[in-house]
């Protein structure tokens, strides 16, 4: 496939996401940009990889998943822990967060099966109950087991890697997160999990097996929400299980919603969106007007919803949204695209 | 020929055959004692009056419920108690009486995933998008093309499953349970709530996939004169049991059978 063929639109994702960590990485790198935007930015990545993640299970699969904190709360503590431990013999360099980040997301993935196990099995909304329980149950035990072990109500201290770069691994994984997702989506594995999604009894009549898929999907988001705690573990220095309690997972399950469900790029907006607000407004209201916080908070996601939803903005939306805007600002490139997508229909009829 | 031979030589042909097949829930006898024999290339009509237990004697077959008791034969092998998509893998494929498509997916798609046991690969080839995967796509596309020509939907390929006429959804059905490859398809109730054009239309259907595949059919109808027109054989049920069976004129003219539909 020549370069002018390439079909950019296809990854449009993965170049946005791209761009925007080479652009910081090279601000960082001649030592522009400060810590506030390397934190923002991790906070987007993790973020953005558990938006993503969960999207697979809510919007692809049609479950309903309450306890994805839970499973960044095990990546985080099992994470965090190895590298503590790992800290005096390997020191806090890549290698040391690698081994962290395998140890994390796998057990986060394991736990991802033995809760999928038995709720998947089950018609219904099973799944939204045991993963609510889970995540309370993992973030009290982590809590109540002997400071020395997960440091109890303080905290989990971690190794202080070099913050500067930590940003660029959390987009790398962000990347390496679409990937599987998008790939995923596009086969026929993914048709099969839309399918189980759009009329289970069907799927199942159509020679689909549905446990297997559905603890699939599950497993393989748990390990994504592993990943995203590994990476909150080494960018808050300290892990709190205080933390990863429901909210969290309802916020994370705001950003699946609002992104629009059954889309990853939605899920990815909302992710960044939603972070950069929630900083933007702990930033800006200190002090006595921090109890205002929740409040902007709720009624941004309220008029959020009211755009995307109501009925009488419907051609406002049509007017004015990214896509149509968009092609605005690029009608000479939208050409050239339409001409690769005709090259490589071409190419595949072939 | 001796009655052992005889008994063997009947068998040989035999698609489908439940033994004494049975299912309560609760008090209610859903099923009782149904004896199904199709033989293949047969193309047998379940009849009976609403609430005869039709549809649970499909979801007994399909595995959607597991009988209280009886047997269930699928080509001399034993399938009774195995799972939904366990029993498609083996041959047995199915239409709904309220149509289940893949409404977010396309018509082609829908069928697609019909393919999913045909043409393997496997999770890993496709996340990492080894050649193996664009290579089963391919076939996936062209495999599902061919048979959404020979339904005539092929240029309703890019619709949304759920945007297609009435008609064309119920015919799409068909086409994604021909694309498992059965030996044996069960529609459930294919002319319900259609005119009679669209009916004449699907009996031709009927008849066609019959010829073009050799496929063995088990037909739930309400429509008598579609099963008058295109069974072979009859069973009819009432109150789950067995009320009638043979072929189709001698069943239809039976009295016990009029009155089960009339009345007194």
């Amino acid at each position: 496939m020549s370069l002018k063929n390439f079909n950019w639109k296809k990854y449009t994702n993965y170049l946005v996401v791209g761009g925007v960590m080479l652009i910081f990485g090279l601000l960082s790198l001649v030592g522009v940009s400060d810590a506030s935007i390397t934190s923002l930015l991790e906070r987007i990545s993790i973020a953005a990889i558990l938006a993503v993640s969960l999207s697979m299970v809510v919007g692809f699969l049609g479950e309903l998943s309450l306890g994805h904190a839970g499973f960044m709360c095990v990546g985080a503590y099992l994470g965090g822990k190895v590298a503590a431990l790992l800290e005096p013999s390997l020191g806090n360099g890549p290698l040391n967060f690698f081994i962290a980040l395998l140890v994390g997301s796998l057990a986060a993935a394991l736990f991802g099966v033995i809760v999928g196990l038995p709720a998947l099995r089950l018609r219904g909304d099973y799944l939204a109950i045991v993963t609510l329980a889970f995540g309370e149950i993992v973030r009290s035990v982590v809590m109540n087991l002997p400071a020395k072990l997960f440091g109890g109500t303080l905290g989990l201290s971690t190794p202080r890697m070099d913050k500067k770069y930590l940003f660029i691994m959390g987009f790398l994984l962000l990347l390496a997160c679409l990937a599987v997702t998008q790939n995923l989506i596009k086969s026929k594995h993914g048709r099969a999990i839309i399918s189980i999604r759009d009329n289970e009894i069907a799927a199942r009549a159509t020679g689909i097996d549905v446990t297997k898929y559905k603890l699939f999907v599950f497993t393989i988001s748990s390990f994504f929400a592993g990943v995203a705690g590994v990476l909150y573990s080494f960018s808050m220095y300290t892990v709190q299980s205080a933390n990863f309690d429901y909210n969290y997972s309802i916020e994370i399950l705001v950003m699946v919603v609002l992104g629009g469900m059954g889309s990853i790029n939605g899920s990815l907006i909302a992710a960044a969106l939603i972070t950069f607000l929630n900083i933007q407004l702990q930033t800006m209201l200190t002090g006595d007007l921090a109890v205002l916080q929740n409040l902007f908070y709720a009624v941004i996601l309220i008029l959020i919803v009211i755009y995307r939803n109501a009925p009488g903005l419907k051609g406002f939306r049509e007017k004015y949204n990214m896509r149509t805007i968009s092609e605005k600002l690029f009608k000479k490139k939208k050409t050239v695209v339409e001409n690769a997508d005709a090259g490589e229909e071409e190419a595949t009829n072939e | 020929m001796n009655e052992q031979e005889k008994i063997v030589s009947d068998n040989k042909d035999l698609v489908l055959k439940t033994e004494h097949l049975c299912i309560q829930f609760g008090g209610l006898r859903a099923v009782d004692d149904v004896n199904l024999e199709i033989r293949e290339g047969e193309l047998y009509g379940l009849i009976g009056p609403n609430g005869a237990g039709k549809t649970t004697v499909f979801n007994l077959l399909t595995g959607v419920y597991k009988p209280t008791s009886g047997k269930i034969l699928l080509n001399g092998q034993d399938i009774t108690g195995k799972a939904p998509a366990e029993i498609n893998r083996l041959g047995i494929a199915r239409t709904f009486q309220n149509i289940r498509l893949f409404n977010n997916l396309t018509v082609i798609e829908n069928v697609m995933v019909g393919l999913s046991n045909q043409i393997p690969c496997n999770m890993l080839q496709s996340i990492f998008r080894l050649p193996r995967h664009k290579a089963s796509e391919k076939e996936y596309y062209e495999r599902a093309l061919e048979l959404l020509k020979v339904f005539q939907l092929d240029e309703y390929k890019d619709y949304l499953a759920a945007n297609l006429p009435y008609g064309k959804q119920r015919k799409l059905e068909i086409a994604r349970a021909m694309a498992t490859n059965p030996t044996l398809l069960l529609l459930d109730e294919p002319a319900a709530g259609m005119n009679p054009n669209e009916t004449q239309e699907l009996m031709d259907d009927i008849t066609f996939v019959r010829r073009e595949f050799g496929m063995t059919i088990l037909l739930i109808e309400h429509d008598m004169r579609l099963v008058g027109g295109i069974c072979e054989n009859l069973t009819v049920l009432n109150f789950g049991t067995e009320l009638a069976k043979g072929d189709t004129a001698t069943v239809l003219s039976n009295p016990t059978v009029v009155k089960a539909y009339l009345g007194d």
